[in-house]
């Protein structure tokens, strides 16, 4: 009955998603595009933090790899589609990379890493002017045309990249209910147990780094067509603290949460706008409110007050479950 | 030459500002595993608490500087500790950096409101005219920062071995339990570290903000420089903190001067993550065994 | 399944955003950096086109509309400003006032010319009126038409051989060296050193100890206001001693506030100045800005008021508000300042957007900017 109940949610939140553009003007759907966009490269960080417990604040360079490399070749003639495999396989093996330092460093140290990988990512895109442009940027990259359906109108990407999302989101929805999504879970609550029970740790955390990635690289080529200007600066680590947030303020390790916060942190600014200048201070006050009050984000706020009015489903007293940021 | 001695000096004055921010930044994290990334704006708040004091209030400077330095040990040292990382703490490490990079987002965001965008000029403590040492130049002020961050690690040093108060700040920050049967008050230990920490930022918000000048977004590049001297120069030693410090001011002038500018800001990196993986006790530091 | 619900919501919160607004005003859409990296110069921006609405509106409006003008903010992000831009168009205005980050310019751009909205910016990089978009305007000359007026300089008055330049390592400063390297190659001079620093950078110890060992015999200066300040307070330091030329930014009030002695002598050829009071206009402008926020307005400032001074006068002259006929109408347009004087100075723009008008060489003298010779309209 449950299940039943879940899959008609879904059903139901997509035909939303279908028909909200509908009738609106090209600036809402210009958000919901970007809401979408923002929410496969959160989608791909809570895959990393959420559910393998790898604090990661380079997800934005990881945008600016898939978004450079489809740019490129997509200026150079290529499909978007076609361009598409390069870019993901350059930001899985990159991924696979940064993830190496997570097997000796954890919390702020590997913080660290990632934010100095990204800005080394950005220093490079800068100055390497001969292939990124450097400061100038790329522009008029087109916009993938698929013969009968162009995507050139706004209306027309929104669903080219719903239809993206809703892949990709199936695919993270195998992943973590796949035995590689349990081990990421293992890893987060406790390696030294997860690696006695045979699970490969090693192989694992190096796997939510590139999967997490990669997820950030189809972010990043989703943008270069859709803003069809890309520099630097827009994938600087101010914007990794960004999707970081989007995970941590929607829920991190619940599987809608991404979705939840890229929402509320691209629909904030529009929300609070009679305060003006205010609303990034207003915004930053009640993320810490909220991580003292419930850590888990909003979902989890959910789960608080459900399990305060209708009781806690108790499985084991002595066992805490669930996502927990470590 | 000249140019070479020129170069390595200002790195030293650089440096020695990053090594004064760092300090506190291992103090805190000894006392309470505390990361803060909020810590590049405890430096630049202060410096515009000082402005409110002289350009708005009227208060003579010296008045100012003092009423700065104690509202910022309160602020930034006492309500940091009890409002964000007393509660958050518990719920793990990860929500504690998110908290602080929200911190640092909301001073930011708050002093540029509340104060104004605009750079604004500070008064500098010390002369500022230059001094002429073998065909380099450097100001009063630059030698002054130098002298005073090897004062701050030198009575540091003193006070954290040879008093009461210091010996039980390292024993409440090497194990909290044990200290704590010994009759050591591990809370105020732990406390006395914010405090200091927050005295610190402000001691190097007034050294350089003259130099810097007073701006919101001061603080995004010199939190960041002064974590990454605290990690190269050793998380768990006061010393390591200066040498980190240094080390970095004088790198960073060099390579800007004899190898590239454009990649002038990849350096400090590069040898962040070369440290982290092959010495992540950092130059100084003893290794503690943690689980990293 | 209740986490869907709370989706849902926000879902359906998106779908209602559309702002409803007044018909029977003018709107006009002021886009600009109010917070990020811009904020000082969008607040000038914003601060400038405020004086000059609030004029408008008392002298009657445009085409006898009282002027409504929404702010946008941007938030220094390209992204964000084209979504903005295009929310502005949505909203209904019928001209657009920025951004000042060429960036940004160069994204949003495109929506206001998909949707034949004219847009004045502030922005100076020389890309911007290359594109082909008749729809974008300048509020003072690109950096290809401003930084060649400064040559005659180095050329005859300084009489140079040997130059350095010292730039801020955006694409702004990009912009502004990139055509002085070209510029000075045409006029035969020898570039020695060439010294990028980073955007938000407080250390140029390293950056003036290169160009003193360069041998040069000037330095041409591109750099925003801040760094410019921290440059000049070090170059002070070291002792460098050949002339410091700028753009624009380098004599501004901001800077000699901020630099203080340090910014004696410097040199700049600016588009317009707020101390060129002895023009009526400007002086004008200068009184009622400090009056109103209490600080010297920056060129930014001045931009921004000339920009909605133009987009009035200019539909106006077009008779209607239409986008199409107004970008038709700014093709080789003049407005000299006899018949328009709010223009502040005699303003012509070309078949591309680009502007000209005369502009001044400023130096800094007893801490105070000076016009020491006025450049004619290139």
């Amino acid at each position: 009955m449950r299940a039943y109940l879940s899959w008609l949610l879904i059903a139901l939140l997509l035909v939303l998603a279908i028909l909200a553009p509908i009738g609106q003007g090209n600036y809402i759907t210009y958000v919901l595009t970007s809401w979408l966009v923002f929410s496969i490269a959160a989608m791909g960080l809570n895959l990393t933090l959420g559910y393998a417990g790898q604090i990661s604040l380079a997800q934005a360079s990881f945008m600016a790899i898939g978004a450079y490399t489809s740019a490129l070749l997509t200026l150079a003639g290529w499909h978007w589609m076609a361009a598409l495999v390069p870019a993901l396989l350059l930001c899985f093996v990159v991924g696979l990379v940064l993830g190496y330092p997570a097997l000796r460093v954890k919390g702020h140290f590997l913080a660290f890493v990632t934010l100095a990988f990204n800005t080394l990512v950005f220093l490079v895109l800068r100055n390497e002017d001969w292939l990124t442009g450097g400061n100038y940027g790329l522009s008029g990259m087109p916009r993938p045309d698929f013969g009968f359906v162009s995507t050139m109108k706004q209306h027309n990407f929104y669903y080219f990249t719903l239809a993206i999302t809703v892949v990709a989101a199936a695919i993270m929805w195998w992943i973590v209910r796949s035995p590689w999504g349990r081990g990421f879970k293992a890893l987060r609550e406790n390696p030294i147990r997860a690696e006695s029970l045979g699970v490969d740790t090693r192989r694992i955390t190096l796997l939510a780094f590139a999967i997490g990635s990669t997820y950030g690289g189809l972010a990043g080529a989703l943008i270069s067509p859709l803003v069809q200007f890309i520099e630097p600066g827009s994938f600087a680590v101010g914007h990794s603290l960004r999707i970081l947030l989007m995970v941590v303020v929607g829920g991190a390790g619940f599987f809608f949460g991404p979705f939840l916060g890229a929402g509320v942190v691209i629909l904030l600014p529009e929300l609070l706008r009679f305060t003006e200048g205010y609303y990034l201070i207003i915004y930053s006050a009640l993320v810490i409110v909220m991580l003292v009050f419930t850590p888990r984000g909003l979902i989890g706020l959910w789960g608080m007050l459900r399990d305060r009015f209708f009781g806690k489903p108790q499985i084991r007293a002595d066992v805490e479950q669930g996502p927990k940021l470590k | 030459m000249s140019q070479f001695l020129q170069v390595l000096l200002s790195g030293l004055a650089t440096g020695s500002i990053y090594a004064l921010v760092a300090i506190g930044f291992t103090l805190v994290w000894q006392a309470a595993q505390t990361v803060n990334f909020a810590q590049g704006e405890f430096v630049m708040v202060p410096a515009f608490f000082v402005l409110v004091g002289t350009n708005i209030l009227g208060f003579p400077l010296a008045l100012s500087l003092g009423l700065a330095l104690l509202l910022a040990i309160a602020l930034l040292g006492a309500v940091f500790k009890k409002l964000v990382v007393d509660p958050i703490l518990p719920s793990g490490g990860i929500s504690l950096i998110i908290a602080t990079m929200a911190l640092g987002i909301l001073l930011r965001e708050s002093v540029k409101e509340f104060y104004g965008a605009e750079a604004q000029p500070f008064p500098a403590m010390f002369p500022t005219n230059p001094i002429n040492v073998f065909g380099a130049v450097v100001s009063m002020q630059d030698m002054l920062n130098l002298l005073i961050s090897l004062a701050v690690v030198v009575v540091l040093t003193l006070f954290l071995n040879r008093t009461r108060t210091g010996r039980s700040m390292q024993a409440a920050a090497q194990n909290p339990a044990v200290a704590e049967i010994l009759g050591v008050n591990v809370k105020r230990m732990v406390m006395y570290a914010f405090l200091i920490n927050a005295a610190l930022a402000a001691l190097a918000s007034f050294l350089i903000t003259p130099v810097y000048l007073a701006k919101f977004s001061n603080g995004e590049t010199l939190g960041l420089v002064a974590f990454i001297a605290a990690i190269v120069g050793g998380f768990n030693q006061i010393r390591g903190a200066l040498v980190g410090g240094l080390l970095i001011g004088v790198l960073d002038n060099l390579v800007a001067t004899y190898v590239t500018a454009e990649y002038r800001a990849a350096l400090p990196l590069i040898l962040l993550i070369f440290i982290i993986l092959v010495r992540p006790q950092g130059i100084m530091g003893t290794s503690e065994g943690r689980a990293v | 399944m209740n986490r869907r619900v709370i989706l849902a919501l926000s879902a359906a919160l998106l779908m209602g955003a559309t702002a409803v607004q007044a018909q029977d005003a003018a709107k006009i859409a002021m886009v600009a950096e109010l917070s990020g990296a811009g904020a000082p110069a969008g607040t000038n921006w914003r601060d400038g086109i405020k004086i000059a609405i609030e004029e408008i509106n008392a002298a009657g409006g445009i085409l006898g509309k009282q002027v409504e003008v929404s702010e946008y903010d941007t938030q220094t992000d390209p992204q964000v400003s084209r979504a903005m831009v295009q929310k502005a168009i949505d909203e209904g205005a019928f001209a657009i006032l920025g951004t000042i980050y060429s960036g940004s310019t160069l994204v949003n751009m495109l929506v206001a010319q998909q949707n034949e909205i004219p847009q004045f910016v502030g922005s100076e990089a020389p890309t911007i009126v290359q594109k082909g978009n008749p729809f974008v305007f300048r509020t003072s000359s690109g950096s290809q038409k401003g930084v060649p007026a400064l040559v005659p300089y180095f050329t005859d008055t300084l009489k140079a051989k040997k130059v350095a330049v010292a730039w801020v390592n955006n694409e702004f400063g990009k912009g502004g060296r990139d055509v002085f390297t070209a510029e000075m190659e045409k006029a035969g001079i020898e570039i020695v050193t060439d010294v990028p620093s980073e955007q938000g950078a407080t250390d140029y110890a390293s950056d003036v100890s290169k160009l003193k060992e360069s041998g040069a015999e000037a330095v041409f200066v591109y750099m925003n206001q801040e760094e410019a300040a921290r440059f000049l307070i070090e170059a002070k330091k070291q002792g460098l001693s050949m002339p410091l030329v700028g753009e624009v930014t380098l004599t501004e009030a901001k800077v000699i506030e901020l630099a203080g002695g340090a910014a004696e002598g410097a040199i700049a050829h600016v588009g317009v100045t707020a101390t060129a009071t002895d023009i009526p206009g400007i002086a004008e402008f200068n009184e009622k800005f400090v009056a109103q926020f209490k600080r010297n307005p920056t060129h930014d400032a001045i931009k921004g008021y000339i920009g909605a001074w133009a987009t009035k006068y200019v539909t106006e002259k077009v008779g209607e508000f239409d986008g199409a006929k107004f970008a038709e109408t700014m093709k080789n347009l003049c407005l000299p300042v006899a018949e328009y004087p709010k223009m502040l100075l005699d303003t012509c723009w070309d078949e591309t957007g680009e502007m000209s008008r005369p502009s001044f060489m400023v130096q800094v003298k007893d801490g105070k900017p000076v016009v020491i010779g006025t450049v004619p309209a290139n």
